[in-house]
């Protein structure tokens, strides 16, 4: 029974759904003020009876209940606990439905922390909240269901989750990559309720802002967590392939990054509102083309579950439904004309734009690229595929000159700058990247000159941050004065932009220097790699809680030195007779070295072995955390705490 | 006559977005250009319909039986088919997990002046039960030709 009460609930969260949409709607219309207040208990309700369902889910799965279709095809009774509970969003169905948790979880959020907004305006955010979970609520019960059962016939396994899922990295790599995807749909009833309302100002954007950074912080950890899944368990040792479902969280991303710049010249300056406005509809409309695109089966992925046209069609319905009808609400409703707030052409609002600029053809390219094959292939012009090589072409020169920009952006002045206040101070910036560039990689043992260049920018965006804090401090006794009237939200932008630059190091870095071989390995083999011996000592069979494994041992000695001994496995899952590669890596800030197995060859005990040496692969994901790291700081900055009505004049005067 | 600061910036916000775009699109166009590779089924390259020397896809069932891998080195051979149509791949390094006998396979290369498709990049999916769509359609045309 526990199933048919979690699909009951899921209908109570629908009921839900509705009542939020429409009542708070009316009464923002009427002006009726009760209609317009029970927005926030509907939204409790919403999210209570959305948990409940996803916590009668939880215990299907812990309970090996293999009457359910979703437990049957993705948990085994052998499978670890922790495993069963992760299973419950390894597939289709469990994950539509912590979709649908996540999306209520922040409509509870702004509930809770919509005390200080104008009623008509945290009615209309709910309300277009709810009208999202209408969408994806009935989306799972029509034809998604979770709680669908194997009748009369429950079988008495499971068939076992993917083994590629067995993993603790994604236990928390699909909840945080949705808390990014459904947290931009607060962006977007922001910019809806807005639109609704015809208020467009300065406040609107400093309410809108923090969701976003957190959203948006959310949705890079996401992706970050993704990237190192990928790395260490495809056994492949790559850390991004351009597959389009990477592209499918990339986009949202990138637009994500546009918007959170976009909403900083809104709230600071009042101008770019339409354009924000629209990023906004954008941004949550690529989360739902990313949604489309995962859930439809119209990509071949890992993330492809399960292809059906059904859903398919429903996804794109909604889709165009939310594009279409949002932007023909910015049509009738956006500010005929921007505001008269001028600016420079060297001004802070100038250079954002280009970030702006920069990012939304970023977002085209990905776009376009994704799509293409599918275009064509609807088109019947064949079947193709886009490979890195075109993503790498069009996105690595858009980022060489986002950075130069990105470096000189935050001390730039609003309004309008004069170089001649800074020349000074980054010609001395410019000498200490120009000599990083030119000493650095030669720590590396040979002389790059795309790390030269990569240094050169990463030490740009660092340069430019530096020079900031000096021309803060200038006329002032001590740096430690300015450093301690920072906003958090200052820090947050500092330490998101040096996340980035580690980034852009580490990226570079391990493509131009990282070293892999394939090879046969027979006990006692040796093979060199970038000045490491690897030395294979056989394999031996090994038995884990529901696998059997081929257990490979090989030690790295640096010249004599033994650096670490390497234990790979080779897989083979009981319940689905799967084969999986399970990588060993030795990591390292500085490098990583890493061993996987191909077949056994041969009678002698030889493996294909694969070895890699990936230098400052870390890099990239300390980077990406510190990216997210920096979004969520800015959250704790105090103006976005006391947030009153009568914000907009302080907003301008301040700014 | 000197142009009023206002329009001057829409010129300039303007001239931005064309010049970004025309980049945009130039780096997609020279992105695109070598970087996009069309799937042959089986039969069309037995057919000569694939181009020799090129960067394809070419993607089937591995043929029962056909898998040798040299006891010295990395190298494989295998063939792929689509049951109108077999060709033969030589592969050198590691196949995936799922690769087998049996189990749809797309392989990225280049098909040489013998008729071999030289693959430098061999995928089967993630799943035991799943088969590539590229496959699944080239299974199912060439089942309606026979």
């Amino acid at each position: 029974m526990i199933a048919e009460y979690g699909l009951l609930a899921l209908i109570m969260g629908l009921v839900s759904a509705v009542a939020l949409t429409f009542i708070p709607l009316w009464g923002a219309w009427r002006g009726n003020i009760a209609a317009m207040h029970s927005a926030r208990p509907l939204a409790l309700s919403l999210f209570v009876f959305c948990a409940l369902s996803f916590a009668l889910l939880c215990v299907s799965f812990l309970n090996d209940d293999f009457s359910l279709v979703v437990v049957a095809s993705n948990s085994n009774s052998m499978l670890p606990s922790f495993y069963k509970f992760s299973a419950v969003w390894g597939n289709h169905e469990g994950s539509m439905l912590l979709w649908i948790l996540v999306l209520a979880g922040w409509t509870l959020a702004v509930a809770v922390f919509s005390a200080d907004l104008p009623v008509k305006l945290m009615a209309r955010v709910l309300a277009v909240m709810g009208l999202v979970g209408i969408g994806f609520i009935s989306f799972s019960i029509f034809t998604s269901n979770p709680f669908a059962r194997h009748l009369p016939n429950a079988p008495l396994d499971g068939q076992d989750l993917n083994p590629l899922l067995q993993d603790p990295g994604l236990i928390i790599h699909p909840p945080l990559l949705y808390m990014g995807y459904v947290g931009f749909s607060v962006a977007f009833a922001f910019a809806i309720a807005a639109l609704m309302g015809g208020r467009l100002d300065a406040a609107w954007a400093r309410w809108s802002r923090p969701w976003t950074n957190v959203a948006w912080g959310f949705l890079t950890l996401g992706i970050m967590l993704g990237s190192w899944w990928a790395y260490y368990e495809l056994g492949w040792g790559g850390w991004w392939f351009w597959d389009p479902v990477e592209n499918a969280s990339f986009m949202p991303w990138l637009a994500g990054t546009a918007l959170v710049h976009s909403l900083a010249v809104t709230e600071k300056r009042g101008v770019f509102k339409s354009w924000t406005v629209l990023l906004a509809i954008a941004t949550f409309s690529l989360s739902l083309l990313g949604t489309f695109l995962v859930r439809s089966g119209v990509l071949t992925s890992v993330h492809a579950f399960a292809s059906d046209p059904d859903r398919g069609m429903f996804i794109l319905a909604f889709l165009l439904v939310v594009v279409g009808g949002s932007l023909v609400l910015f049509a009738l409703r956006a500010p005929a004309v921007d505001s008269d707030i001028r600016y420079g052409w060297l001004s802070r609002e100038t250079l954002l734009l280009f970030n702006n600029v920069v990012f939304l053809v970023a977002t085209v390219t990905v776009l376009f690229g994704t799509l293409f094959p599918l275009l064509m292939d609807a088109l019947g012009q064949g079947k193709y595929s886009v490979g890195p090589p075109y993503f790498n072409a069009v996105f690595v020169p858009l980022m060489a000159v986002l950075v130069p920009v990105m470096g000189i952006g935050p001390f730039t002045r609003w309004k309008s700058d004069d170089p001649k206040r800074w020349h000074k101070i980054l010609i001395q910036g410019v000498i200490v990247c120009a000599l990083a560039a030119g000493i650095l990689p030669w720590l590396g043992g040979e002389f790059n000159i795309w790390v030269a260049l990569s240094l050169l920018l990463a030490f740009w965006i660092v340069a430019g941050l530096v020079a900031d804090l000096r021309l803060k401090a200038e006329g002032r006794s001590t740096i430690w004065h300015v450093v301690k009237r920072q906003t958090p939200s200052y820090w947050g932008m500092v330490v998101a932009h040096l996340g980035f630059a580690m980034c852009v190091i580490s990226v570079v870095v391990v493509t131009q220097w990282n070293v892999e071989r394939d090879l046969r390995m027979a006990p006692g083999d040796t093979a060199e790699l970038a000045g490491y011996r690897f030395e294979f000592h056989g394999s031996s069979g090994v038995q884990g809680p529901n696998y059997l494994a081929d257990e490979g041992v090989v030690t790295v000695y640096r010249r004599d030195t033994r650096v670490a001994e390497l234990r790979p496995q080779k897989r083979q899952y009981k319940a689905s007779g799967q084969v999986m590669t399970e990588a060993a890596i030795d990591a390292g800030l500085w490098r990583d070295l890493y061993v996987a197995m191909g077949e056994s060859i041969g009678t002698d005990g030889a493996w294909a072995i694969r070895l890699h040496y990936k230098p400052m692969v870390r890099w990239m994901w300390i980077g990406a955390t510190l990216i997210g790291f920096g979004a969520f700081v800015t959250v704790f900055d105090r103006r976005y705490r006391k947030v009153k009505v009568s914000a907009p004049q302080g907003v301008l005067a301040r700014a | 006559m000197a142009m009023h600061p206002k329009r001057r910036k829409r010129l300039f916000v303007v001239l931005a977005v064309v010049v970004f775009s025309s980049i945009g699109i130039g780096l997609v166009v020279n992105g695109l250009s070598g970087n996009i590779n069309l799937f042959y089924p089986p039969a069309d390259v037995v057919a000569g319909k694939a181009p020799v020397d090129r960067q394809i896809r070419v993607g089937g069932m591995v043929v029962d039986g056909s898998v040798e891998r040299s006891d010295s080195s990395l190298e494989v051979r295998f063939a792929v088919t689509d049951y109108a149509g077999t060709v033969p791949v030589v592969y050198s390094g590691i196949l995936p997990d799922l690769f087998d006998e049996g189990q749809g396979v797309v392989a990225a290369g280049q098909l040489n002046e013998q008729g071999v498709f030289v693959a430098h990049e061999v995928l089967a999916k993630h799943d035991e039960n799943y088969m590539p769509p590229e496959v699944a359609e080239a299974l199912e045309s060439a089942g309606k030709k026979l």
